[in-house]
């Protein structure tokens, strides 16, 4: 084996921007921001992540994930850190981001705007319904399929719909 | 005892609060009222397990004899278990949990807001990490109990005498010993009777809207400290730990 890896950081990253969310497969690990840093020690890879949600079931995938996706590209050492802190949230999601998550039929986080308020929704927010765009869209439950969503029904259109919380 | 022994400790009460509460909350999956509620009660149930293996996986390595979050989970006797003597109670009918819930959110929200400026890196990013979804937590328990208490005669009633039932566990949760003191004292834990000044103000402020009496303080229970508990913690973890005990180191 050689002494030094043949890519790049850069190279890296590309490799890793192909792994989608198990979840919703049309965001990349690096869209969600689970990617924090990739690091190049030798011949080793280091790559750091951070869990969404503390009990996400997904983030086991994503080591499997990396790993495997690493190893086709011939890289064998790979070391996978998970840090805590700062804690994820989702206003690194950009705007691309967003907007495929809005076509997959999930509303995406309103930006900006972390749910602070505890007590009785206070700040509740508009959310707009992804089939029909309408505002006009109630909250069911603040759990959904998954835990990184809440349960909407849009007024309009009737749908049921997925929306991505703010955290 | 050393700050590390006492850093485990600490460690170990926190996880085991969220595990014992999120053990709770999965024995709702597929027995809740409503779909959304079977559906909600078994996500707030991950959020905790996933807070627990944070802090058991901690407590693991600051141990040092190489023991995982699995091993401490499903490893441990009854007597070594530091969770609040709140989070084990059984979870009776469905206002029974709201409230118990209720009472245990808000005291890991006020908890985790001070917990946020630990000086311990591990602890402060636990306690950043799970005040968002704590936050989730207790809006969604705070929401059912007005809703409960301020419904039918009989939906009012059911969840006022849970609240008296329930109420001589809250003084354990805010019990203290030398632990704490060694932790307090280089800035690591959190003096909780500081919280308890804020989880009275939001207790009385949901209760007030849930038109709900307080109870009057009388006998309180205690343990945690001591890991001595209730009679339902060992029948809860026989369950919990069944496959690990029947075969041991077994594996997905």
């Amino acid at each position: 084996m050689n002494d030094t890896l043949q890519y790049t950081k850069e190279q890296i990253w590309e490799f890793l921007s192909e792994i989608p969310d198990p979840e919703i497969p049309v965001i990349s690990i690096i869209e969600l921001g689970v990617l924090r840093k990739v690091e190049i020690e030798n011949t080793k890879i280091i790559v750091t992540i951070t869990p969404t949600y503390s009990g996400c079931p997904a983030m086991k995938v994503f080591e499997d994930d990396i790993i495997s996706t690493l190893n086709q590209k011939g890289i064998e050492a790979v070391e996978i850190k998970m840090v805590y802190s700062p804690a994820w949230t989702t206003n690194w999601m950009n705007e691309a981001a967003r907007e495929k998550l809005r076509k997959y039929g999930i509303a995406p986080p309103v930006k900006g705007t972390e749910d602070k308020g505890v007590l009785f929704g206070s700040d509740l927010k508009i959310v707009n319904c992804p089939q029909c765009n309408s505002e006009d869209t109630i909250l069911k439950s603040q759990f959904g399929s998954t835990a990184c969503k809440a349960l909407y029904q849009c007024q309009n259109c009737l749908e049921p719909f997925d929306y991505f919380k703010c955290i | 005892m050393t700050t590390n022994e006492a850093l485990i400790n600490y460690s170990l009460r926190l996880g085991d609060s969220s595990l014992i509460l999120g053990q709770r909350m999965a024995e709702w999956c597929s027995n809740g009222p409503i779909l959304e509620e079977d559906i909600a009660m078994t996500n707030l149930s991950l959020d905790l397990i996933g807070q627990a293996r944070m802090m058991l996986t901690y407590a693991g390595k600051l141990e040092g004899n190489g023991k995982s979050e699995d091993d401490l989970a499903y490893g441990r006797e009854e007597r070594e278990f530091y969770n609040t003597l709140l989070s084990e109670r059984p979870n009776g009918h469905f206002g029974e949990t709201v409230v118990r819930n209720f009472l245990h959110d808000a005291f890991f929200y006020h908890l985790y807001d001070s917990l946020k400026n630990s000086k311990d890196e591990m602890f402060a990013a636990h306690a950043a990490k799970s005040i968002k979804e704590v936050s989730y937590h207790l809006r969604h328990s705070s929401e059912w109990l007005v809703r409960l208490g301020d419904g039918t005669e009989e939906s009012h009633t059911k969840v006022q005498e849970s609240l008296n039932d329930l109420w001589e566990y809250t003084g354990d949760l805010f019990e203290m010993n030398q632990v704490d003191e060694i932790l307090i004292k280089e800035s690591i834990a959190v003096d909780l009777n500081d919280v308890k000044k804020e989880w009275d103000k939001t207790i009385n402020a949901v209760l007030k809207r849930a038109i709900l009496n307080r109870p009057e303080d009388a006998y309180m229970h205690s343990g945690r400290l001591n890991a001595i508990h209730s009679e339902y913690l060992g029948h809860m973890i026989a369950e919990m730990q069944f496959l690990q005990r029947a075969y041991p180191n077994a594996e997905w």
